[in-house]
């Protein structure tokens, strides 16, 4: 081949080529290596972004088999299901796992999956970051499990107060292997976050300028610079349980002087927040459900775009509402029950927004419709009872209660796991070209509405009753069993729910009915694409004209060309305007972001039980860092 | 339609009722403070229900409109668009009215419900794995003593509760009279109540205090004031001395096995601090934080197997014999 030649085909781009010349060359490029080995490797967002799906889920049905012990546990007075122990640690499981191993990151896997399909790009930014933090979420959620299989399950409630999860009422390694698992997932979900934030800045398709971000992705990337801000004080706050536990700090040790309000605060500060990391999401699958069944934009988007970001903001100043009763200056709690109030408003803002959309849209009752008008029912109950809870006076009798318990689900599971479900069966036939059958979604829908309101709105009234939270058991003089036997009987049609859409997956996986690109009609751009997609995502990336691409354009989108069809590129582009700036390489598929989980992980766990494991674990770690960022001699490093 | 209406009213109707009368109920108030809650809760209530039944109506009325066919999901609705955000504009200005109202609604009971007048009585509240000791102040030392699990309160007086933890945090939590305050390591807190009427109002631990978290019951009794005085003093004295036999052998028993190393019994030789004291034990309602009633049957049980009814609290299971047993039983029956 003469030099000229050369040349030319190290410069091949995506313009000069036939489009089935140019899919065939994308995917030899952009796939994944078959094989069992080579699939740990792969760094292709919607491969990760599905193992991320289907494991946070795992997660889900194993926090929700512990509701459904807790809620046998509770059917009836003085009940012997479960031991005292056993029980502390179920409660404590359940709330961990929901929360760290379900809730957050189910939420980073939608958006590892659809944020780079929504904004028109071939992949995640740092790709290999991504496949890391799917690997150290894996390992550390298994590490929990495993440790609670061994009965050395954290006993101590999700938040672990101090005292009581300090060494001297905590001996073992129960609260030890909590405040590591926070430090697993932290991890992976503030790699994530990077990458999101990255990804929705520089890599959106040219001409998605600021005000044509699809709401979905506004959502995540939100959420994930809360997820940036409000991690680290959570790592703070389990680092320092793990060094008074394991080499006697006294952070928390009053009698040396330490404080241990200061771990509520270290954790609030996170803790709220972390319910916006949650629910931001969900309202972001919301407005794209419901601008695809009313068949119309979401009224109102500069609204709903700045009512995210003023929730973002202040989610930061509510935390306090968690400490209501530990005994701080009223007039700085009264303060809290202000902000704690006025956060309403840009929540309240959107479901307005939303309810217009509907008012002007033609409603078409799918499944997802259906879960989506669930969520108005349930997530507004919740945050009014949230607004009560933001009370001093209220929150001094609902605090630790029943009440509260009823609160955060219908703020949670009404205002995430809601939509989260609509959007599985929205965003399903894009994942896997095949439709979820819609009867079984219509019982699924009811069955979860029915079961979850049976289930949960009782414990309002039992709250109220006098039943605190975190009780194994009580007696039946009390009259708290009728209320109590009727929300688990509510929990076991909410969990056959579940079990029902479980098996709507699994049928409709090899038979549903074949989807096609846009089976919803919808927008925005993932559906502008084969579902499932190709590796590459798009064969051409697309232009974007309109803030609804494939209602204003129809299915021939403009496009860009100029890419390589000879390595990996994705296009930069700029953070307000989104003009092209420069073709970066992406990275090729790695085995190295497995081998750095295994050794972070064989640290994080050794230095539960020795200090040194803070010595010895470092130069594995230093090692497969080498090895991950070896120099390969890529075009762009010649070039 | 309207029989399944019926029939969910009926059932909401019986729980209201139920939960008003409830020994531990938010509704069923007795106290100043407890009162200006229930009253502000109602009030919180009642704008949430009006709140979501509008939302949800406005979300019916969207949705059973009928409507015009349309082409193009994108075509022009200028009108509608206008429209929509001066809806949307007025519904959030009333949000925000609204719960900047109801801040100020929430800050008048909270300055109601932490008045902290003089307070008539002060008892200091020791929280501890799983029970709770309770320190009645006075200024003359004379008058202090010490009991568990049960206070006794005049009515119509305001009471200060002084809380303070022994080991890890705890709540204190008498729903009928005031809401809860936190047991905080390290620090005191303190809470008022004023009972209205005289009777027994049940709390419980509110804060997730480890495995017997569901067993750390206590009871707040409202007495008319000369028999709460006639009570106080009656707590105040020592333990009489055994008279009968039997109970002098429970009385050397309850030192020599050990008993007295963590309870005491004022007037004896037993001075333990660990564990409740014992001093008038007989006088009590309960043992064991409310988990029994108190009487011969539950307190043998107790004695003779505490872990079984309580597992993983801190008394030991003594292995005594059934004679041993039943000496110090009759010991302590007589600690009146």
């Amino acid at each position: 081949m003469s030099d000229l030649a050369r040349d030319a085909a190290r410069h091949l781009r995506d313009n000069q080529l036939e489009q089935s010349e140019l899919a065939a060359l994308l995917l030899r490029i952009w796939h994944t290596p078959s094989g069992w080995l080579g699939s740990l490797t792969s760094v292709d967002h919607k491969v990760i972004g599905k193992r991320y799906i289907l494991t946070a889920f795992a997660f889900l049905i194993l926090g929700g088999l512990l509701a459904v012990l807790m809620r046998l546990q509770l059917a009836g007075a003085e009940r012997k299901l479960l031991s005292p122990d056993l029980y502390n640690q179920v409660f404590t499981m359940h709330g961990s796992t929901m929360m760290f191993l379900f809730a957050v990151p189910v939420m980073e896997a939608f958006a590892v999956y659809f944020v780079p399909l929504m904004v028109g790009t071939r992949n995640i930014a740092f790709p290999r970051l991504n496949a890391f933090s799917y690997w150290i979420f894996l390992f550390g959620g298994c590490f929990l499990w495993i440790a609670f299989l061994f009965n050395v399950g954290p006993d101590v409630g999700w938040f672990a107060y101090v005292p009581l999860s300090s060494l001297q009422y905590n001996p073992g390694k129960r609260a030890d292997v909590w405040a590591q698992m926070i430090t697993f997932t932290e991890v992976a979900a503030l790699a994530v976050a990077v990458e999101i934030v990255v990804t929705v800045f520089k890599q959106r398709a040219v001409g998605m300028t600021l005000d044509r971000i699809p709401v979905f992705v506004w959502a995540m990337l939100v959420t994930s610079f809360l997820v940036l801000l409000a991690m680290p004080s959570i790592m703070v706050a389990s680092t320092t349980l793990i060094l008074d536990r394991l080499v006697n700090t006294h952070f928390y040790d009053t009698a040396s002087g330490g404080n241990v309000l200061l771990w509520q605060h270290l954790f609030w500060f996170f803790g709220h927040p972390e319910v916006y990391i949650i629910f931001i999401p969900g309202t972001g699958m919301v407005s794209m459900i419901i601008a695809t069944f009313a068949g119309r934009p979401v009224v109102g988007y500069t609204i709903i775009v700045l009512s995210l970001i003023a929730t973002g903001f202040l989610s930061f100043g509510l935390w306090v509402h968690h400490m209501f009763v530990t005994g701080l200056p009223q007039l700085g709690a009264s303060m809290f029950t202000a902000s704690s109030m006025l956060i309403a408003v840009p929540s309240g803002l959107q479901i307005f927004c939303w309810l217009a959309t509907l008012w002007d849209g033609r409603p078409v009752y799918r499944t997802p419709l259906l879960f989506v008008l669930g969520f108005f029912a349930i997530f507004v109950l919740g945050g009014l009872s949230g607004v009560m809870v933001a009370s001093v006076p209220i929150d001094m009798q609902v605090h630790d209660t029943y009440f509260v318990v009823a609160h955060f689900h219908y703020v949670l599971i009404g205002g995430a796991v809601f939509p989260l479900v609509g959007a599985v069966y929205y965003w399903f036939p894009k994942i896997t070209g095949r439709m979820l059958n819609e009867t079984l979604g219509r019982w699924n829908f009811w069955l979860a509405f029915i079961g979850f309101n049976v289930a949960f709105f009782p414990m309002h009234i039992l709250g109220l009753m006098g039943m605190p939270r975190r009780v194994y058991t009580y007696t039946p003089e009390l009259g708290w069993d009728h209320l109590n036997f009727l929300s688990s009987a509510g929990a076991l049609v909410f969990a056959a729910s579940f079990a029902l859409l479980i098996a709507n997956v699994v049928l409709s996986l090899n038979r549903g009915e074949r989807a096609g690109d846009n089976p919803w009609d919808a927008s925005t751009l993932e559906w502008a694409t084969s579902s499932p997609p190709p590796p590459y995502n798009f064969s051409r990336i697309p232009l974007v004209t309109h803030r609804d691409p494939l209602w204003a354009e129809g299915v021939n989108l403009p496009v860009v060309a100029g890419l390589s069809v000879e390595r990996r590129e994705v296009l930069l582009s700029s953070i307000a305007d989104a003009e092209p700036h420069t073709r970066e390489a992406s990275p090729e598929p790695s085995i190295w972001p497995l081998l750095t989980a295994i050794a972070t992980t064989t640290f994080f766990v050794g230095s539960i039980f020795t200090p040194w494991a803070a010595v010895w674990g470092t130069p594995p770690i230093a090692i497969a860092l080498i090895g991950w960022f070896w120099p390969t001699g890529s075009k762009e490093d010649e070039e | 339609m309207v029989v399944w209406l019926r029939s969910c009213l009926a059932v909401a109707a019986t729980c209201l009722l139920t939960s008003c009368s409830g020994r531990q109920s938010a509704f069923n108030a007795q106290a100043a403070q407890s009162e200006e809650i229930k009253r502000i809760l109602l009030i919180f209530i009642a704008v949430s229900t009006v709140v979501w039944a509008a939302v949800m109506l406005a979300l019916l009325l969207g949705l059973i409109q009928r409507k015009r066919p349309r082409d193009q999901p994108l075509d022009p609705h200028d009108v509608f668009e206008r429209r929509a955000g001066s809806a949307i504009l007025v519904a959030g200005i009333a949000t925000t009215i609204t719960v900047l109202a109801l801040s100020v609604v929430s800050y008048g009971a909270q300055r109601t419900v932490f008045a902290n007048d003089p307070a008539a009585v002060t008892v200091k509240v020791i929280g501890h794995q799983w029970w709770w000791e309770v320190q009645y102040q006075a200024d003359s030392p004379h008058l202090s003593f010490t009991t568990a699990n049960e206070i006794r309160v005049p009515v119509g007086q305001p009471v200060t509760a002084e809380l303070e933890s022994a080991d890890v945090i705890h709540s204190f939590w008498v729903p009928s009279l005031t809401g809860k305050m936190d047991l905080v390591t390290g620090q005191q807190n303190t809470v008022q109540f004023t009972a209205k009427s005289p009777g027994v109002y049940r709390g419980q631990c509110a804060e997730f205090c480890g495995a017997q978290h569901a067993h750390m019951a206590f009871t707040v009794t409202a007495l008319p004031p000369d028999e709460y005085r006639r009570w106080r003093d009656h707590q105040n004295q020592s333990a009489p001395s055994p008279s009968d036999p039997l109970s002098i052998r429970g009385e050397q028993l309850f030192r020599g096995r050990g008993c007295g190393l963590c309870h005491t019994i004022r007037g004896t030789l037993a001075g333990g601090q660990l564990g409740p004291d014992l001093t008038h034990i007989a006088s009590r309602e309960t043992i064991a934080a409310g988990t029994l009633p108190r009487n011969s049957g539950n307190l043998a049980a107790w004695i003779a197997d505490p872990q079984h009814i309580k597992p993983g609290n801190l008394m030991p299971k003594m292995s005594l014999r059934s004679d041993e047993l039943i000496a110090i039983l009759h010991y302590l029956e007589q600690l009146q």
